[in-house]
């Protein structure tokens, strides 16, 4: 017999294959139920010839049943067919696979800094729990939770980019620069800190909430003072016994808020004009390119439900106590 | 030793009168200065729109992008449209989508939760199945299709920030109102006769309308942030100016006008860390367990 933890991480996943089912449906209802002809929305503000405009009526199946034309729509959404941009004139697919790594690489980024400096802050506060410190940073974390993140972008454009010079206004690599090699390493990393900088508060913050109260908890527990009688140094009992225990709940939290993270994307990536699927989504805002707008919700939710689902697998890694069902 | 203990007469000289709901606000001094500044931005919004000295909508009552002094305290935009007249009519529609949006959204969880929490069984189970389907589904990119494919007025805005806020809602008040059901004084208020109807609205949602109330006030903020985003995004009605439409606009001129972009944002900041900062506050005074500290 499998041990349970691989039965579990075999049949999490199947339990979100309903959850995509109702995805696609929303991006079907959509269309459905939008005011105006569909032809409309799968055209967007562009001239279309009289045959060409018939054509999309026959393939997309118009004039069929409303099941008939859910189960053609599925049969395509199956086949990675997810329709043709028509500003970018593009499969949709492939244009949006093609912004991928550069959100990636901000997304993950962010990630690590905001988790990193956000345990941290959060253990140091909640060693001294109301000093000056810990009321500090509780201030400056309620104050990154409550900025719009477009305006954080454009204030650090204004002050690192523009006043200071600091560091490009723009966009993820100088035109000039060089193409392959540590060059384009620094070009790009460079171009890197300021969006990652933005992008990240908001998440630090959420984190760093979350570390503080968890280890206010965790170190009022019996083992902890135990680790104290034993006489062991009072930083090895904060961080490497509490702290590694507190800790659980943010891998959850980070897991779970991926659908947020990828919003803020959207607005980072909008500020700095950086070339990922965020900007592509705002690109696609403006002509009313419903195609690539479905397309995008479709994969963006599809990452989510998968994010879920690996928080989900991990945390039952690596905390024992779950029960898997 | 005894004798230093009060020996009680009646029941009120033993128990210490439980402090006013005023006197535990007061303690927590942050909420109190937010609360003043929630206030003072919510007559802003009220009364500014008609204070103001020049018509926001009106081009050219300054030249353009002047940058802040008298009689432009904000400066003005490229096209000499006064910043602080404008900011004004945007935190009213601002605010006004906040507390539309935050309030459709605590409706639909207290109908969704109340019911499922006091029902149960099938109901129950069918409501949370459909409020978890919301809760995984990425809901910002929702609301942006919904506003592309529908419109960018006013109202679908408002609903389709409802949409991602009530989730939450229902989920607190369901779990609310499962601890309550089964309590002294509702099986008291059952056996006297009370109807399903007066239990709920009578007996049960009241009690458990503290953590709705703590929760509304930081939905308005949650909201006023989404909209400036949808704005931001370019789905903000264009019919009226919101503070997001205002740092919209500003993003094509800031560089060389860094107050078309720093005075809008930082009246949401203002305004949300308020409502934040008075959440808190109102979380010590409505959830009895924080008021014994």
């Amino acid at each position: 017999m499998a041990p349970p933890l691989l039965l579990y991480a075999g049949r999490r996943p199947l339990q979100a294959v309903p959850l995509v089912l109702v995805i696609f449906l929303i991006n079907f209802t959509l269309i459905q139920a939008a005011p105006g002809d569909p032809i409309d929305f799968l055209l967007g503000s562009s001239d279309a010839t009289e045959e060409y405009i018939a054509q999309l009526r026959e393939e997309f199946g118009l004039d069929q049943p409303f099941l008939t034309q859910l189960l053609a729509h599925l049969g395509k959404v199956a086949q990675l067919d997810l329709g043709y941009s028509l500003r970018f004139r593009e499969d949709v697919l492939t244009l949006i696979l093609s912004r991928r790594p550069a959100t990636l690489l901000l997304m993950g980024s962010a990630l690590v800094v905001a988790s990193l400096l956000g345990v941290l802050l959060g253990a140091v506060a909640a060693r001294r729990p109301y000093s000056l410190t810990d009321n500090a940073a509780t201030l400056l974390a309620l104050a990154g939770y409550s900025m719009p993140v477009f305006w954080l972008g454009q204030i650090m454009l204004l002050v690192f980019s523009l006043h200071l010079a600091m560091f490009p206004t723009q966009g993820m690599m100088s035109l000039r620069a060089p193409r392959e090699g540590i060059g384009m390493v620094l070009d790009v990393a460079h171009h890197l800190v300021l969006p990652v900088a933005t992008y990240s508060v908001y998440h630090l913050a959420l984190v760093f909430r979350l570390t503080r109260v968890k280890m206010q908890e965790t170190l009022a527990l019996d083992f902890i003072t135990t680790a104290r009688a034993k006489g062991l140094p009072e930083s090895r009992v904060v961080y490497g016994h509490a702290l590694r225990n507190a800790m659980l709940p943010v891998v959850t939290v980070i897991g779970l808020n991926f659908g947020f993270m990828l919003a803020g994307s959207v607005l980072t990536e909008t500020v700095f004009a950086w070339p990922g699927t965020g900007r592509l989504l705002y690109d696609a805002i403006g002509p009313r390119d419903y195609p690539l707008l479905m397309g995008l919700f479709t994969v963006l939710s599809v990452m989510v439900i998968l994010a879920n689902v690996l928080t989900d697998i991990i945390y039952a890694l690596i905390d024992p106590r779950v029960v898997y069902r | 030793m005894h004798s230093s203990i009060p020996v009680s007469s009646t029941a009120e000289t033993a128990v210490p009168p439980a402090p006013s709901a005023w006197r535990i606000f007061r303690r927590n001094r942050a909420a109190v200065v937010a609360a003043a500044v929630v206030v003072l931005l919510g007559a802003f919004a009220l009364l500014g729109p008609t204070l103001v000295p020049f018509d926001p909508s009106r081009t050219g009552v300054g030249p353009s992008m002047a940058p802040p002094g008298v009689p432009h305290l904000m400066g003005t935009d490229e096209l000499g449209r006064d910043v602080l007249s404008r900011a004004a009519g945007g935190l009213r529609i601002s605010l006004l989508v906040g507390l539309s949006a935050a309030g459709a959204a605590t409706l639909i969880g207290l109908l969704v939760g109340g019911t499922a929490g006091f029902f149960g069984g099938l109901i129950d189970d069918a409501l949370m199945r459909v409020t978890e389907i919301f809760q995984v589904i990425p809901r910002f990119f929702l609301a942006i299709l919904l506003v592309a494919f529908f419109g960018a007025g006013l109202a679908n805005i408002i609903f389709a920030i409802a949409i991602l806020g009530w989730p939450e809602v229902a989920r607190l008040v369901r779990s609310e109102v499962l601890t309550l059901r089964n309590r002294q004084f509702v099986d008291a208020a059952r056996i006297a006769g009370a109807s399903r109807t007066a239990l709920i609205a009578g007996e049960i949602l009241p009690n458990a309308m503290g953590p709705v109330v703590v929760n509304t006030s930081l939905l308005i903020g949650q909201a006023m942030l989404l909209e400036a985003g949808l704005s931001y995004l370019g789905l903000g009605d264009p019919s009226v100016v919101s503070l997001g439409v205002m740092l919209q606009e500003a993003q094509q001129i800031m560089r060389s006008a860094w107050w078309t972009s720093a005075f809008p944002g930082a009246l949401i900041f203002l305004a949300v860390l308020a409502l934040n900062l008075l959440g808190d506050g109102l979380n010590d005074v409505l959830d009895p367990r924080a008021r014994e500290r």
